[in-house]
């Protein structure tokens, strides 16, 4: 890793992202076993530094679209770890008062324009923010997120296409994961890696490793500056691996433990752990601090989730269409 | 006889049509390694290898598309979308050619497709995943339409539509997937286009669809107690529509209350009290009931996900109100 213009505090708050991502989702999936939360619930866990990597190198007047697999998204881009939980237990105190759930996360005051259920739905979206920055004439950069599994969906590749026709300011930011649900790129990819579609479109795209917090940073910053700088989209693929299942439903059969092993050998949060601490950045100490405050702000936000009231029925019909005023 | 879930019951069908027949195949999002996401698949991968159960990509317009194609050719494509809410990406593939492709040339081409997927809510997965749209499918001629209720059925039918010339929109139902029923030894089909009447009865006649065939049995239960003979019209098919069992049963008990997942608006309980008013008018002692899901996009929040969709007492109550 280079050397970095990031100031120390800066880095910290980095290891204190990630690693409120990682407890907040494993507080996620023990409320889910406990059946708190229903429906899907897809985990960041093992994708923390491309979450955190990416999302922290936008400005505050970006935007950000991604799918369902956004609890993370959310907490980076500072949405209160309170209000997504309790949208996670359908509560309406929740960021979409309840209504969306995990997979529909809501946050405009934070730069997140929705999670979307259906694979491929959300890029077409991110074209439009875009063509509205550049129709009134702004400086703001639209990140869309989405998995490797929804490169091959239409809607990724017209989006593409119509970034590029019209010169709109996308960072398109694949996932790569490495699986969809049960299928790898090698099954269910005519390429093995999704740069080669948006090179396809003419679009300067480059990997990074995903794992690697500083990397995908650095990655994130220069294309998001590039855009900035010419209006055009780019593409960005993170090579991540999850290290949970699919969904909380999924057993993850269609994998070795071995391979599981491997990856989890190289831990986003535990190779920056051992960046800040060859740095002389983080002490145990300091660990020790901010690892205990990061257990308290997750308690906290499951707290208010579980304390907080459910929609009242009789609002049921509330907001299906839009009312006079409404935000 | 032998007792089976409604999911092995399906599985069984697919492996049986997969022997009887060489030119049956199955393609869909996960069939093969992961076995299904729901397990429909189960072991058939194994049996049959990777030319016959084909994991595909997530692209539903190729999916159901190139099912279109095979058929055409004469394979015999049982197409597995994951659940109904993903049909809508690829819903051209549909209405615009499986639906067309034997009319508009002319009866000189024909698709034998089936497409099986699970629809309906209750599982707190959201406004995205939890629709019921197969009356947007009855609504276009070409296609057939039909839901199997139990396992007998399931397995029957899905047959009965593997054998078909003409493309079967298969609905199915997470919360069915686990219901055991008796299933017959040996081959047998359920022919499409037909209703089935689920429940006997002399008073009121409450015609479902799907899982809410559930609800109406569990109405009549408590119906019961109030002393009313209420008959459950199990639709089974929604294209074609089998009317004459429809007005047949109102015809006797001259009361009528529709019940369907999906929301009232142009949907399945109108078709049928239309059918009824044009075909039952003079028998009619009182005017139709529908119950429906509420006109919301599907709500996470457990409680209002619970007030959004219909429920056995909103059908006992229609009922009351027919019956009043
Ligand atoms: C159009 C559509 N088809 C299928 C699904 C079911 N599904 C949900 S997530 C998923 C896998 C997506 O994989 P990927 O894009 O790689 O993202 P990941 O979940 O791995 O982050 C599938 C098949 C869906 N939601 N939408």
């Amino acid at each position: 890793m280079k050397v970095r213009t990031e100031k120390k505090e800066q880095l910290l708050d980095f290891y204190r992202q990630m690693m409120l991502i990682r407890r907040f989702e494993e507080k996620a999936a023990q409320l889910y076993t406990q059946a708190y939360i229903g429906g899907y619930c897809h985990l960041n866990v093992g994708e923390e530094a491309t979450v955190v990597g990416a999302l922290s190198a936008l400005g505050p007047d970006d935007y950000v679209v991604s799918n369902y697999r956004e609890h993370g998204h959310a907490l980076t881009l500072g949405s209160d770890p309170g209000a997504v939980m309790a949208e996670l237990l359908g509560k309406e105190t929740g960021v979409s008062r309840g209504r969306g759930g995990s997979m529909h996360l809501f946050d405009p005051e934070h730069r997140l324009y929705g999670g979307y259920g259906i694979v491929g739905g959300q890029i077409p979206l991110a074209v439009g923010m875009a063509m509205a920055v550049q129709y009134r004439g702004q400086d703001r950069v639209v990140m869309c997120l989405f998995g490797e599994g929804a490169t091959n969906i239409g809607a990724f590749h017209e989006s593409l296409n119509m970034a590029k026709v019209y010169r709109l300011p996308v960072l398109f930011l694949c996932v790569n994961n490495q699986y969809a649900m049960g299928s790898t790129p090698n099954e269910a990819s005519a390429v093995p890696e999704m740069v080669t579609k948006a090179l396809a479109y003419d679009m300067p795209a480059e990997q990074v490793d995903g794992m690697d917090l500083l990397e995908v940073r650095d990655a994130t910053l220069r294309n998001v500056e590039q855009i900035r700088e010419t209006g055009e989209p780019r593409f960005l693929e993170a090579i991540t691996y999850r290290f949970r299942g699919h969904s909380m439903a999924d057993a993850g059969r269609y994998r070795t433990q071995e391979e599981l092993r491997r990856w989890q050998e190289r831990d986003p949060i535990n190779t920056f752990v051992r960046y800040l601490e060859d740095e002389g950045v983080l002490t145990q100490e300091l660990r020790e601090q901010i690892d205990a405050s990061v257990e308290e702000e997750v308690e906290r936000a499951t707290q208010f989730a579980m304390d907080s009231p459910a929609p009242d029925v009789a609002d049921l019909y509330k907001y299906v269409y839009a009312e006079d005023g409404q935000q | 006889m032998a007792t089976k879930t409604y999911r092995e019951a399906l599985n069984e069908a697919l492996r049986e049509e997969m022997h009887r027949d060489p030119d049956v195949f199955i393609i869909g999002e996960e069939v093969g390694k992961f076995e299904g996401s729901y397990r429909v698949t189960q072991g058939l991968l194994k049996e049959f290898g990777p030319m016959r159960v084909k994991d595909a990509p997530i692209s539903e317009t190729a999916i159901i598309g190139s099912g279109v194609g095979a058929a055409m050719l004469g394979l015999r494509p049982v197409v597995e979308i994951m659940t109904i809410n993903f049909i809508l990406v690829g819903i051209d593939q549909v209405v615009s050619n499986a639906a067309k492709i034997s009319y508009m040339f002319g009866g000189r081409a024909k698709v034998p497709l089936v497409i099986r997927t699970p629809g309906g809510g209750g599982h707190q997965l959201g406004a995205q995943h939890s629709q019921s749209l197969e009356h947007w499918f009855a609504h276009i001629p070409g296609m057939k339409v039909v839901a199997p209720t139990t396992p007998m059925e399931a397995k029957g039918m899905l047959k009965a539509s593997i054998r078909d010339d003409n493309p079967v929109l298969f609905l199915e139902n997470l919360a069915l997937y686990n219901l055991r029923g008796d299933v017959p030894d040996g081959e047998y089909e359920v022919p499409l286009g037909r209703a089935d009447i689920k429940r006997e009865g002399e008073d009121i006649s409450i015609i479902a669809h799907s899982r809410s065939v559930q609800l109406a049995l569990q109405a009549a239960e408590k119906l019961e107690q109030d002393g009313v003979s209420a008959e459950v019209v199990d639709v089974r098919s929604l294209r074609p529509l089998d009317r004459e069992t429809i007005v047949g049963s109102v015809r006797k008990t001259n009361r009528a209350v529709t019940v369907e997942e999906g929301w009232m608006s142009y949907g399945i309980g109108a078709e049928i009290a239309a059918t009824l008013v044009d075909e039952a008018f003079d028998y009619l002692d009182a005017p139709i009931k529908r119950v429906a899901g509420r006109e919301v996009p599907m709500p996470y929040s457990k409680v209002l996900e619970r007030a959004a969709i219909p429920s056995a007492d909103d059908v006992v109550a229609a009922a009351r109100e027919a019956l009043a």
